[in-house]
């Protein structure tokens, strides 16, 4: 089992098999590292925010921050008008940097590496940035696909181009998260596995390589989730401010 | 014939391997849709709960807690600069104070000088007159004095003419006629003498 790069991304049930109907709702490890980071989001922003002292102590001080930066990324991108999504956006941001961090642990199962999960999420962003959208402008939504300043003879094409970008946002955003997660992942179980091949003369090499990319997978696991924060943020300001 | 069993053989390995890639992992595991409903159910389950606590419960305290903060300072900062104002305030009444007091000081020794001036003027004054009162009764003294000097000089020569001639002569001679040579010689020399 490890000996294969894939198998860390392997979901396997927890318990028994729970079946609603047709469908198989069992308790899995992606659930169990689901609970865990939604706990830990949960159990860090409650002690962060109980105690109102003036002067903030560390585990305070990290919970306003990280609101702060949140709350900054969206006013930055989509304007205050985007302020009620901001609980969201926040829970999303949180929600994909501690499923990241949580998959750097060894052992662990990295529920953002897999793409039911990423698509499920931008699959939502995009339909409820649609229908905010069509809610807050009408049919005046669809000059979105319409950009100003375009040459009639080039309307067509561009009009085509620009509803195939519009459609195709789910699956890039869902599939940078994933693919960058699971890339990531299985270039250091590879490299793990030739420190363990080339045993105690060889192995010091993909070792090193082994400890710079577990940095830099810290950093992907961070940037990632900044992305598929701020690119909901951005989809959020065309739904909400129409430039076009 | 050997190069045909070579390439069955890398042909069959080729195969083998596939063989064993598929039965140790069926590719990636992350297609495998056996456990997408699960998954599917699961994010909605924990991602709807922490939405939810975040959104009703947490952030709106962080987000009191922050506005108060800076409510806080705000008006922490509001209290200095009008603790500021005040003191700037109070330093420009002290230092009015100081200027009028310098002043005060300044006026009340001018009213000084000005009334010791004035006060020796007008002793300076008294002496004067007293002075000059005095002089002018001296004078008149000495104007008496020298109005009567040439008569009772005149006297005393007459007498003492008139001695000397008795004690020289012997005989005696008759004032008037001595008075007369007398206030002669006097009217005679006596611009000499008195010389006015």
């Amino acid at each position: 089992m490890a000996a294969n790069p894939m198998s860390q991304f392997d979901v396997y049930r927890i318990g028994p098999e729970i079946k609603v109907g047709a469908f198989d709702i069992s308790f899995t490890n992606a659930s169990l590292f689901m609970i865990l980071s939604t706990v830990s989001i949960l159990l860090i922003f409650n002690l962060g925010s109980k105690k109102k002292s003036i002067l903030p102590n560390k585990i305070q001080l990290l919970a306003e921050l990280s609101y702060t930066f949140v709350s900054k990324m969206i006013s930055d991108t989509a304007g205050s008008k985007a302020k009620p999504y901001f609980a969201f956006i926040f829970s999303l941001f949180m929600f994909v940097l501690f499923c990241n961090m949580f998959g750097m642990i060894p052992y662990t199962f990295t529920v953002t590496s897999h793409i039911i999960v990423t698509f499920v999420l931008a699959a939502f962003i995009f339909i409820g940035v649609t229908v905010i959208g069509f809610v807050k402008h009408g049919f005046g939504y669809l000059k979105l696909f319409v950009p100003s300043g375009v040459p009639a003879v080039l309307l067509p094409l561009i009009v085509v181009i620009e509803i195939i970008s519009y459609l195709s946002r789910p699956i890039s955003l869902s599939v940078r998260l994933f693919a960058n997660m699971m890339a990531g992942h299985t270039m250091m179980k590879v490299f793990g596995g030739f420190v363990i091949s080339l045993g105690i003369v060889g192995g010091w090499l993909p070792l090193s390589f082994s400890v710079a990319l577990t940095g830099l997978e810290i950093l992907v696991a961070f940037l990632q989730a900044y992305v598929f924060a701020i690119l909901t943020c951005i989809y959020l300001n065309d739904a909400l401010n129409l430039h076009h | 014939m050997v190069k045909k069993i070579y390439f069955q053989s890398i042909f069959f390995s080729f195969f083998f391997i596939k063989e064993a890639f598929a039965a140790e992992s069926g590719g990636m595991p992350q297609l495998n849709p056996e456990f997408w409903v699960s998954q599917i159910f699961w994010l909605i389950l924990t991602f709807g709960i922490m939405y939810l606590v975040l959104s009703k419960l947490i952030l709106p305290k962080i987000s009191i807690n922050l506005e108060s903060r800076k409510s806080q300072i705000l008006e922490n900062i509001e209290a200095a600069e009008k603790q500021r104002e005040d003191s700037d305030a109070k330093l420009k009444e002290y230092d009015e104070i100081i200027s009028k007091s310098k002043l005060e000081a300044n006026s009340i020794f001018n009213q000084a000088k000005e009334k010791a001036l004035k006060d020796i003027g007008a002793k300076k004054e008294v002496l004067d007159k007293q002075i000059d009162s005095e002089i002018a009764e001296a004078e008149k003294e000495i104007d008496i004095l020298r109005k009567n000097a040439p008569d009772k000089i005149n006297k005393i020569a007459i007498e003492t003419s008139s001695e000397l001639l008795q004690k020289l002569i012997g005989t005696e001679v008759n004032n008037s006629s001595i008075s007369a040579i007398v206030d002669d010689l006097s009217k005679r020399n006596g611009d000499k003498y008195y010389g006015n």
